[in-house]
């Protein structure tokens, strides 16, 4: 009976210590974002910070947005075509194609690779100037580090994930128009018009709002581990493993949150 | 006047400060001594507000900081400066963006007006022509003469000093005492620092103070703490590894 105690009571603390860890790990992330909220109304607003991230994450990741959903709108042209060839469907794979880019592949590719490329970058940075106690430096000249470092991510996040969104969603059809016309035979004026009759600025709309939601995540937990990391360059490390790990996993699951809420109440 | 009441604080349960009083004069250049770990650094964080005690009060000039909103607090951290263990320059900025920080943030004057006072507080730590290197470019004495100069930008009333002469080399380390007590003598500012290195100390300091087992033990003189008759003191003045201090204590924050 003894054992089986002991056995037991370590289980229990274990769970009890992970859901403890989870519970702060949150309140920690809501306590980021009503300093961010409350540092963003707070003048000064740091114009050429929030630019120079802007151009961070949004113009230097043209190139990489490009290339994946291009060629996801090509495979995924690809892909239907083998169902669809099948059943002489062939000009629906346009209409495919821009729906399942814009409501769902584009905003979460997107995410994806903003997630791994810059949310990586600012928790390393933010990480290596904590443990180089820059951050403690901020505070002793009388600048907020929320403020200072936080504030201009937040913004350029939350204003070029969306636009990011719209060109990866661009791209996105031009892969599937590749294939379409170019492959399949599909006119030009036919694509396009079965590109476009389907789409309604809805599904527009829900991509982009799910991208906006996706740009809040990334930025928080990116800034929430660079600030909380510790232990030197391992430190820096694990938090920027964890950063880009729980950005994926709640990008994922905010998404098929916000995809269940359009479904039983915009549609 | 600096004045630390009954500091409490602890990280989980390692205690690194409790019961701990310290009063510092206007003027005085104090220095805290004690072994690598035993929270000295800690304790420099609690003057300038960086860190909280659990419990406690820190007053600069009679007001409690620990009481004040984080906007009241960085008014009151304008007439600070620090001295960081390992100069905590930014990285992403220049040495004149780094030095003129507070005066580009703060301040209406002219970039030209700031380029010459940035060079004004580069030419008192003996430095010039290094404005627009980026901290990478320079080597470990120059970083912390440039931190040394970005804390004396604003005119400061009260500079910090944690470790100065650690990671440099001995030549380098008495340049840099000689330009602390420099600074803390024509400036007027009053001067904390926490060091080990007894070098150093006596150097720089008005007072001593040693802090060890979480509290203040002895506090004098550079003369009266090269004479004192606490054992604690005589044991870590003289380096040795025989005495009241043994080799578990002073590990930790």
């Amino acid at each position: 009976m003894r054992p089986f105690r002991t056995f037991a009571e370590k289980i229990f603390s274990g769970v009890r210590g992970r859901v403890i860890g989870f519970f702060a790990y949150i309140g920690g992330l809501v306590t980021l974002f009503a300093q961010t909220v409350f540092w963003l109304f707070s003048p000064p607003l740091r114009k050429w910070q929030i630019l120079e991230q802007m151009n961070k994450i949004g113009v230097a990741s043209f190139p990489i947005v490009f290339l994946i959903t291009l060629f996801t709108g090509i495979v995924l042209a690809l892909q239907s075509a083998y169902q669809m060839q099948k059943v002489s469907a062939e000009m629906y794979i346009a209409s495919l194609v821009a729906l399942s880019i814009t409501r769902e592949l584009g905003p979460v590719l997107v995410a994806l690779i903003i997630a791994g490329r810059c949310g990586a970058a600012i928790t390393a940075e933010l990480g290596t100037m904590k443990v180089t106690e820059q951050i403690e430096a901020l505070e002793t000249l009388s600048v907020n580090p929320v403020q200072y470092l936080v504030v201009p991510r937040f913004l350029a996040m939350l204003i070029m994930v969306p636009l990011l969104t719209i060109y990866g969603d661009f791209c996105g059809i031009v892969g599937g128009y590749l294939i379409g016309v170019g492959k399949l035979h599909i006119t030009h004026g036919m694509y396009i018009k079965m590109t476009f009759d389907p789409l309604v600025i809805k599904d527009v709309m829900t991509g982009l709002i799910k991208s906006f939601f996706f740009a809040l995540i990334i930025c928080l937990i990116a800034s929430y581990e660079g600030m909380n990391s510790q232990g030197g360059a391992e430190g820096v490390g694990r938090a920027t493993t964890a950063s880009v790990v729980k950005s994926f996993m709640l990008v994922i699951i905010a998404d098929c949150f916000f995809t269940a809420l359009f479904y039983f109440t915009v549609e | 006047m600096i004045e630390l009441k009954n500091i409490y604080k602890s990280f989980g349960d390692h205690v690194v400060l409790e019961d701990l009083n310290l009063m510092i004069n206007t003027g005085e250049s104090m220095v805290i001594i004690g072994r690598s770990g035993i929270g000295k650094s800690v304790l420099l964080k609690h003057i300038i507000g960086v860190m909280r005690p659990d419990s406690g009060s820190v007053a600069i000039d009679g007001t409690d900081i620990t009481m004040l909103s984080i906007k009241d607090l960085d008014k009151v951290r304008m007439d600070f400066g620090m001295l960081f263990q390992g100069a905590a320059l930014f990285d992403s900025l220049s040495v004149l963006e780094n030095v003129g920080f507070q005066l580009f943030e703060y301040t209406d004057m002219s970039a030209e007006e700031i380029r010459q006072r940035v060079a004004e507080c580069l030419a008192k730590v003996g430095l010039k022509d290094i404005e627009h290197e980026k901290p990478a470019a320079l080597s470990g004495g120059m970083k912390k003469r440039v931190a040394l100069a970005r804390a004396i930008c604003m005119s400061p009333k009260v500079i910090l000093f944690d470790e100065p002469t650690t990671g440099v080399d001995p030549i380098t380390g008495d340049v840099i005492n000689r330009l602390i007590r420099h600074l803390h003598d024509t400036l007027s500012v009053t001067s904390i620092t926490v060091t080990h290195d007894m070098t150093s100390a006596y150097k720089i300091a008005d007072r001593i103070a040693m802090l060890h087992d979480r509290r203040i033990v002895d506090i004098g003189t550079p003369e009266e703490i090269r004479h004192s008759k606490n054992a604690i003191t005589r044991q870590f003045i003289s380096g040795s590894a025989r005495g009241p201090i043994t080799n578990e204590e002073g590990s930790g924050a």
